[in-house]
This record gives structure tokens, sequence and C-alpha cells, in this order.
């Protein structure tokens, strides 16, 4: 087939179609590469650097670059996995998160993706930012477990093409910001999509929770990526 | 205010969000909520990104600010020069801290970075107007005038060499050129370049370029030529030409003076890459902290266009190019260029992903190739004299001259025009430096070499440098620099990625740990790490060299942080008990008593 790109990841030898991400080819070859702010039919933006592989010696983030031929693609080696559980750990002492308190308890992909990289105690010490939690009429914002992923950002905007959520300030006061008369105008429905689309516990919807029991949750019963790694 | 009469003239135009911004914040004093609403609207967008671009600049303020808004800077030449006293005069003087505003509304105290000053400082910007090697005496002064409600134009009493001077300049910035080189301050007479440019094909000129060997001047060296080769290779309804004038590492300030003395050289250097790439427009991103030349640059653009170097049929040769100025509003990754494009475009001025590249997919989507000031000025030159003459300069690998910025512990601060291959050494020399402990090369995200490294060279091969070199003398304590330029980056971390986010923050606590002397070996080792880390997984420039300042000087200056950390202990736990609990035991005449050890 002329128009499959060959690659290799962890030398095993892989082919995909062109104009796929790395972490798309992969996914294709049955090769999980674990991503957090990248959600399937969302423009990927690279923010949680999660999906980071090595690329002949040169560090990547597989959910915006492309794969091309013949890539020597390093994923699972010690240090990439090392480096990921880095960034996994900073996004755990940067916010506030609770698990056994969190509505979002075994469907948050961050909680997940802690269980899967086995972190027990963060080797980075602990911030305690000072963050808020804000109410909407149809959802509360908890700032403490938000990781900036910008799914929101991406998913939810008005027929016209305007940003409900959207970023504000930088540095480490980034926050995600709400249009508080756009937010007031949404569907239960949109309220829903932009709860199911957040990663962690930051977007909950107001009057419904725990319809499903902790314990009982997607990654309650599989592992995040064995949907990937079973399909091969 | 009748927001909508204003807003008019912008046409709806979303690129222009931040000059209207800048507008709105300049005729009332911040950016009101009405404001930000009509804005939204006549663009729109929603209040949340109207919002979020303001709180991404410097410059932008939603909340109310003082008559004169004071923005001291806090680079480390800054602390060198005396800004501590200085910080505390306005403090007294205003009777109000940094951050606020005095409480009759006459005056707001903030910090920013480096202004590109720092061979003048301690420096600030009043109200668009910047005031060098300030002292408690001048801010006494200031804030005197400042109660008559004197205009801060007036406040400016001597102004300095050169443009400085102008009219439409009336700064008191000074060039301070020390040391002349045959590019960029090197004979020139405006317009012969351009004229020699279109006597020969877009391909000649890259050819040209390309044979030069002309590396990019920015800092990062990407060759010119092939830049320009890539972007008029592209396929676009428009191509354009984007000269980064943000200089914002802290310690450059080359491009200011050769805005200020050879802005003709710049724009000329940007028609002739608009021939080559095939473009019509021209767009300079200048930084905020030079809104005081913006004018004198308009005035020169006019003067090219009247003299026929810019504009419709450039010395009758049938090429149209124009150029534009577009104002940025403070943020140091803005001169990361896809970033510079992002802010160009009105937006908050983070980087892009890459690939496309601005040369694929840049302003507007369009091929665009963004170059320094100092190597659009450098391409004219070249231009006119040719490869060979520029190739006889330098070394092999870095071929011309470099304009560099020298500040910090020298007699002659100022800016040195010099070929690459000089040595630290010699530039020290050169710069009237004694005593030295450490040269800065690069600025924070470059290399902090000491005396085992003074030999080494300045050029792409090994030093290399956009033109920032800040010296420290054995008095200063290497900790508080480090400290510094941390603080710098852990600010102007624009927050999209979780490594420079949050990475920046770990790593100051881990340095300020050892730096308090309860650090361990495990812990030098920890911030080592940790430093790699970061630079790893950074999503840009600014993450991927923000731990230099750590990194760099553990390499050069081991035994320093060495003879801080406890040798013995295996763990010394950052949080003290002791000091915790202080101030309520205080509060409460308790007093503390630590566990006893009854096995």
């Amino acid at each position: 087939m002329p128009d499959k790109i060959k690659f290799t990841v962890d030398g095993k030898e892989c082919q995909a179609e062109a104009g796929m991400t790395i972490y798309e080819a992969a996914k294709a070859n049955g090769i999980y590469i674990p991503v957090l702010c990248h959600f399937e039919g969302l423009k990927p933006v690279g923010s949680c650097r999660i999906c980071s592989v090595r690329v002949n010696g040169r560090w990547m983030a597989a959910c915006t670059q492309p794969v091309t031929p013949g890539m020597v693609i390093e994923n699972a080696s010690p240090e990439v996995e090392e480096y990921r559980k880095a960034i996994i750990e900073m996004l755990f002492v940067e916010g506030n998160h609770f698990c056994p308190a969190c509505e979002k308890s075994g469907n948050c992909e961050l909680q997940a993706l802690a269980y899967r990289y086995q972190i027990l105690v963060p080797q980075f010490p602990y911030l305690f930012p000072k963050k808020d939690i804000e109410a909407f009429p149809k959802f509360l914002l908890e700032h403490n477990r938000c990781v900036q992923c910008q799914r929101c950002i991406r998913a939810i905007q008005t027929p016209d093409g305007k940003k409900v959520f959207a970023m504000k300030n930088r540095s480490g006061r980034v926050r995600i910001n709400v249009d508080r008369k756009l937010a007031a105008r949404l569907s239960d429905e949109e309220a829903q999509k932009a709860m199911d689309i957040c990663p962690v516990g930051a977007i909950l919807r107001k009057e419904v929770g725990f319809r499903i029991p902790i314990g009982r949750r997607k990654y309650d019963r599989r592992p995040i990526g064995s949907d990937i790694e079973e399909k091969k | 205010m009748n927001y909508k009469k204003i807003l008019q003239k912008y046409r709806k135009d979303r690129t222009r969000l931040i000059e209207i911004l800048k507008e709105l914040q300049s005729r009332e004093g911040y950016i009101s909520e009405k404001a930000i609403l009509s804005v939204a609207d006549e663009l729109g967008l929603s209040r949340a990104e109207v919002e979020g671009v303001i709180s991404f600049y410097h410059f932008l303020s939603a909340r109310p600010l003082g008559k004169y808004v004071v923005y001291l800077n806090n680079s480390i030449t800054a602390e060198m020069a005396g800004r501590e006293k200085v910080a505390l005069a306005w403090e007294r003087e205003t009777g109000c801290r940094f951050g606020q505003t005095s409480e009759d509304g006459l005056v707001t105290l903030l910090e920013t970075s480096c202004i590109g000053m720092n061979d003048q400082e301690p420096a600030a910007i009043i109200n668009g107007v910047v005031f060098t090697s300030l002292n408690p005496d001048k801010v006494k002064k200031l804030v005197g005038w400042m109660r008559e409600g004197r205009a801060v134009e007036d406040m400016v009493e001597e102004t300095g060499d050169g443009a400085n001077g102008h009219e439409l300049v009336r700064s008191m910035v000074r060039n301070n050129i020390r040391k002349t080189g045959p590019v960029v301050f090197g004979e020139y007479v405006p317009g012969q370049a351009i004229r020699k440019a279109l006597e020969t094909t877009p391909e000649c000129i890259i050819d040209e370029v390309k044979k030069a060997n002309l590396l990019g001047r920015g800092g990062a060296g990407f060759p010119t030529g092939l830049k320009w080769e890539f972007c008029r290779k592209e396929k676009g309804e428009q191509h354009f030409v984007i000269c980064n004038a943000d200089e914002g590492e802290p310690g450059t300030f080359k491009d200011r003076v050769i805005l200020t003395e050879r802005p003709e050289m710049v724009f000329e250097g940007m028609a002739i890459a608009g021939y080559a790439v095939g473009a019509r427009l021209g767009i300079l991103y200048l930084r905020h902290e030079y809104t005081y030349l913006r004018r004198y640059l308009e005035h020169v653009l006019q003067k090219m266009r009247e003299q026929g170097w810019l504009g419709p049929n450039i010395a009758g040769r049938g090429f149209d190019f124009d150029i534009e100025i577009k104002m940025g509003a403070g943020a140091y990754v803005c001169g990361e260029e896809s970033a510079l494009i992002e802010s160009a475009e009105g937006k908050r001025g983070e980087p892009r992903d890459r690939p496309p590249f601005p040369v694929q997919k840049g302003y507007l989507n369009l091929p665009s190739t963004v170059n320094n000031v100092e190597t659009l000025a450098t391409a004219t030159q070249i231009i006119i004299h040719g490869a060979n003459w520029f190739r006889s300069m330098g070394t092999p690998v870095s071929a011309g001259t470099k304009l560099l910025s020298v500040s910090g512990d020298c007699e002659r601060p100022g800016i040195y025009e010099v070929e690459y291959g000089l040595t630290v050494k010699e530039l020290l020399e050169m710069v009237g430096a004694r005593d030295t402990l450490a040269v800065q090369v690069g600025g924070p995200s470059g290399n902090c070499i000491s005396e085992a490294g003074f030999g080494r060279k300045i050029c792409f091969s090994d030093l290399p440098t956009g033109g920032s070199i800040i010296i420290f003398n054995r008095s200063r304590d290497l900790f508080s620099v480090v400290r510094n330029f941390l603080d710098f980056f852990i600010e102007e971390s624009c927050g999209w990625c979780v490594p420079c986010r949050a990475g920046n923050v770990l790593l100051k606590k881990k340095f300020e740990k050892i730096a308090s002397g309860l650090g361990t070996v495990q812990d030098l080792k920890e911030i080592e790490a940790w430093g790699k880390i970061i630079k790893s997984m950074s999503r840009c420039g600014l993450g991927q060299t923000s731990p230099n300042p750590v990194l760099t000087t553990l390499a050069s200056f081991r035994e320093l942080y060495e003879s801080r950390v406890n040798k013995e202990a295996d763990f010394i736990p950052e949080f003290d008990l002791n000091q915790a609990v202080a101030e309520a035991c205080a509060i409460t005449g308790r007093k503390f008593q630590e566990e006893q050890d009854h096995a």
C-alpha cells in the first residue's frame, strides 16, 4: 500500500496512514500512548505533555506531532515513562485533588493515569494553591481540580463560535474563565457534555451526581489504556 | 464613553484587539467592564475571551489604575544598581506598596520584567515614558511633579544621544554605543540595498543570503536564507515578513539601539525579505516597552515612502511593499515566533504547536518569515556589500558581526559590535570588567560561565547569544542571580503546558531549599533531574530553557551549591515545625515543646 507510512515504536514495526499524529498512528497499531488533554474529535493542543515520546533523541508531543516515514519512536522506555510520571505528579501537587471525595472518582482520567503509573506519593512537594469554586446555573467549576487541558474551551462554543470557556491570566495563575452570560444559556445536554469532556472533576453538573456508584465506574472496571492495548 | 464610536474605526478587525484594548485603556486609564462588553460585542467574541487577552499582558489592566502608573523594572542588573532603595523611595513618597494604587488615586506602583534598559538601571516606565538611572532623590522629585499634575513627558529633563533627542522621541534613554563595527554600525546609505536587490531576482537574493551564511541574530541561529527559501516555496494567497522587535531576554537591548539609530536599515531589510519571499506587507512587532520609539519609527516609514523605498512600485521596479507597526503589550514569551504571531493576530501570546511552522502557516495562517531586528539590518548590508565581504568576518560557522548588549559589573556597559569568535576574556577587557566571578551569556535562558570558561568564544558553535551579556563580579551572590532568573521564568510562563507552568515553581522551591541550607546531596540530584524533565517536556523554547539558570550554575559553580548542602544528612524536611507554629505560639503566649523520644 503506497499511502502507508512505516515507523517503529519501541522496536515494533508499525504502519499508519499519512497525516495521522503519532498518538493516532500508535493507537491504530494497538499501542497506547497516554494522553490527558487530548480528546478525540477536538483539535489537539499539546498542553499536558503526558503523551511525550522520544523520536530520534528528540522529545515530541505525540498528540500534535504528525507521524513521518522511518520515525523511531521511544514510547515505553523507563526514562520516557519516568518523565511522564513526573508530569502526572506535577498536576497532583499544583492542584488540590482529594479523590475519595470527588464525584469524578473512577471516571477521572488523571486518577486513572496515577493508578497506571502506580503513584503513591508524588516526588514533588504539594503547593497547596488557593483556588476557588464557582457556581453557574447548570454546573460548578471546581478550580482546585482543573488541569488546564482546555478541552472545555475547545468543545463548548456557541453556534456563532463564541467561547463559553476561555483561559485567563498566565503562568501558575492561569484559570479557566467562564462567560457567565453564555454559560447561563447552556442546555442540560451541553452542560452534561462539558462535564463528560472534562478529564477530571472540575466541571460538575448541578443536581445530579453519583448515579453510578464508585467502584463500578469506567476506570474501576478497566484500567486506562487497556481498550487500546487489548485491541491488537 | 461612546465605545461604539471609538470601535468603529477598527472595522470589527479581530487582529487589532490588542490595539483596541490599548486605546481604551489610554482613554479611561483601564479597561472597564463596559468597555470589555462593548469590545466583545463588536468583535463577536465572548466576554471571557476578551478578558483572557487582557489578563495575559502585563500592560493591560481591567482594574482601575492611578493617574501615573509606574512600572519599575525588576531585572537583576536593576537590583545590582540599587533597585531596592529606589523601590522603597517610591513606596515612601507615594504611601502605597508595589501592586497598589495610592489612596488619592494618583500613583500605581507595579513591577515589570526587563524593559531593555539594563545599561542604565534602575529604570522604570511611567505612562509609556522611560526613566533611567533612578535614585531615591529622583524618585522624590518625580512624585513631587506628579502631585503638581505635571505631564509625564515634561518630566524628562535631558534627552539622550542620537535619535533619542529627536522631537518625536524626546527620551532620556542613552544609546551607549561603545564599539561600532562594519555591519550594523558600518557605512550605510539608505535606499541603496533595496534598489540593488530589485535589480536581481528573489532567488538571487536568497542565494546571496545563504552564501553569506547569515544565521538568525535573535539567538536561535536558524539560517536566514533557508527560512526565506522555505517561505517563498510555500503556496498562499499572501506572504508576510515579520520583524521580531520583542527583545525580552533580560539583559538584551541591542534591538532598541538599532531601531533608534538604524531604523532604515531594518525596514530596508524587511523590504528585501519581502521581495525574496514574495510578500507585500511587513509587520514590525514592537515590544510595548519601546512604545516611546513608535512615533519616530512611523515618521521614518513615512519618509521612506516619500523617497520611494517603500510603498507601491518601489524604485520603479513594480514591487509593492509596505510596513505597519503592531505593538506588543508586555509578555516575554511573545519573542517566540509563533507566540508573536498569535499576539500580532490580537490573541493571547501563546506559542503554537509546530509543525506547521510559521513559514508554512504563520500570520493569518499564511506563509510568514519572522526575523530578528538585527538579522534584517544585517541582510541589508549583505545585499550592499556581498556575501564574501560578510564571510570575511567572524568564524567559518558564525560569519559576520554580532551586537552585544553588555551590562552588569563593568566600567562601560552598552552596545558592542564585535566579530564572532571573540573570547569572553577579550570581551571582559574591552568593557572594563574586573574581578569577574561569572558571565551570563545569552540572558537567563543562556549559559552562566565561570572563569574556567572565559577562554570560550562567542559564536554559534560555542557560546551562542541573542546579545545579552551580564557580568557579575566577586562581590555578587550568584544565588540571588539565579533566584531573580527563576522568578522571571515563573512569571513569564504562558501557563499553557504543565512542565513549564508547574515545573518551574517546583524547581524554584527546591532551589530555595538548597539556598537556605536545608538541602542534601539528594536535593542536588533532584534539582538536576527536575530541570532536565522541564527542559525535555516543555512545549516551547521558554520552558525548554527555563531551568538553565540552575543547570548552568550547577555546571559552572558546583562547589557553591555543595557548600550549601548538608553532606551528612540523608534527608532534611523542608517543613520546619518550629517555624510553622512560631506565630501561633507568639499570639497564644504558649511555648512549643518538641516531642520527646521515649524509646
